[in-house]
């Protein structure tokens, strides 16, 4: 059936874009210049006076931080590569917010996993090593202006090395545990860890 | 859930909409899917290259055809993978699936203990929710459905005739067109074209006390703009499920 080439071919005629040259996408990305918007429910919208962070560790013991608690911390500003399991990356995004290291830093923990709950609802797990050494952050702004609700305002996890869906919007709650318990997406077939480099979409991966 | 890549080949294809084309897959080995999954479509170019894109399944599960997927492709102009979905992929060529995907924008027969169902589509949103009234369809199943649909232009309009014309055969599935940039000639009412308002969508859609279960497909503007009525109507948050496309509004 195929015009211009062999009848096994798969999608004949298909090219594609431009192949991207000197640009390292993860298996299976492409680039995007826009920033999609993937989120399972409506957009919660959280003011600020009536927004704060908790951190609960495995004897439920809670270090809680108030808006202005989290702006009068040490604040970093983060260039960086986000890739949505939704086969988007978008380069050299914009941050500024707190390092997980800070938030960190005081809290009575050896647990190795987090359990991440946000205003709305949603829920996601990562280890708490990923939360450390300089690569997580809860982020409040975003391209030098406050992060939009959409995209996750007042404020959101950043943890740009995993697939986006980990990076949790309009943050809450962290919370360390023993165990590791499944986040919303996870729960629904989506892997534990999400290294977009080692394409882990889906549990099995 | 999604294990690993399948050859399909193409059965069957029919213009949807004067961009959008309806692709009937034959999937060795599908074992099934639920009414608003979808799949991953990977293409695959003379040098190895591949995209993959994920579409909603626009049909239910049909037992008696097991292997056949549905789904319906919008031509995004400028787009690496539609236009060649719409234009160029021919019956009886070749493409890898993967799937089914998502486990929670997701309508079955009973969910929700049997509450009603309020379906508000954007444009394409409508695939995964033609599905869901569909399997309700297949199912013999007599839940109460209302769906709006928001859409352009009578030319844009996907699955009208099932839905509101002269194939329309689903009763409790009531459907209202809202047309946002130009009505089709000949419409009964007059209302002038222009985007869904709080008030009809309160019209249209279920009463929030009726506590329907509430599907949100559509572009990010669509949804965003829906999700907030659907809040202000006093719809619960969590009986709210969204799925967005496209690039934010910000």
């Amino acid at each position: 059936m195929s015009t211009d080439g062999p009848a096994d071919q798969l999608t004949p005629g298909f090219r594609g874009r431009p192949r991207p040259d000197g640009v390292a996408l993860p298996p299976g990305q492409y680039l995007e210049r826009g920033f999609p918007v993937l989120t399972a429910g409506p957009t919660p919208h959280v003011p600020t006076d009536r927004w704060a962070l908790t951190v609960c560790n495995e004897d439920r013991e809670t270090w809680t931080w108030s808006w202005a608690d989290l702006m009068a911390l040490p604040q970093d500003e983060p260039t960086v590569d986000l890739h949505c399991v939704t086969r988007w990356s978008k380069f050299g995004t914009r941050w500024r917010g707190v390092s997980l290291d800070v938030l960190l830093a005081d809290v009575r923990s050896s647990a190795q996993y987090a359990l991440v709950t946000c205003y709305g609802g949603y829920t996601t797990n990562l280890p708490v090593a990923d939360l450390l050494g300089g690569r997580a952050w809860v982020a409040h702004t975003y391209d030098d202006r406050p992060l939009h609700p959409e995209h996750g305002g007042p404020a959101r996890l950043l943890v740009p090395h995993l697939y986006l869906w980990k990076s949790a919007k309009w943050v809450k709650e962290i919370h360390l545990v023993r165990d590791e318990t499944r986040g919303f997406w996870e729960r629904y077939g989506y892997h534990d860890y999400g290294d977009p480099w080692r394409e882990q979409r889906y549990q099995g991966d | 859930m999604a294990s690993g890549w399948r050859v399909a080949t193409l059965v069957d294809a029919t213009g949807a909409s004067t961009s959008a084309r309806t692709l009937v897959l034959d999937v060795p080995g599908w074992a099934g899917h639920r009414a608003g999954q979808h799949v991953d479509l990977r293409l695959t170019a003379d040098d190895g290259y591949t995209a993959v894109r994920a579409y909603s399944l626009g049909s239910s599960w049909d037992p008696a055809a097991p292997t056949r997927v549905e789904v319906t492709v919008q031509r995004v102009p400028g787009g690496e993978v539609s236009p060649y979905l719409v234009d160029d992929f021919a019956v009886g060529q070749r493409i890898e699936v993967r799937g089914p995907v998502g486990g929670w924008f997701v309508w079955e027969p009973g969910a929700g203990g049997g509450a009603p169902v309020l379906l508000l589509a954007g444009g394409s949103g409508v695939v995964p929710l033609v599905a869901m009234v569909r399997e309700r369809r297949r199912a013999d199943d007599r839940t109460p459905f209302r769906l709006v649909y928001s859409v352009r232009m009578p030319g844009d309009a996907l699955f009208l005739d099932e839905l509101t014309g002269v194939r329309r055969r689903d009763d409790g599935v009531d459907a209202h067109v809202v047309w946002t940039r130009g009505v089709p000639p000949g419409l009964a009412d007059d209302r002038p074209p222009g985007r869904l308002t709080l008030r009809e969508l309160a019209r249209h859609g279920w009463p929030a006390d009726l506590a329907p279960l509430v599907y949100v497909c559509g572009p990010t503007g669509f949804v965003e703009a829906v999700s907030r009525m659907l809040l202000v109507l006093g719809h619960d948050a969590s009986a709210i499920r969204a799925e967005r496309f496209g690039p934010s509004t910000t």
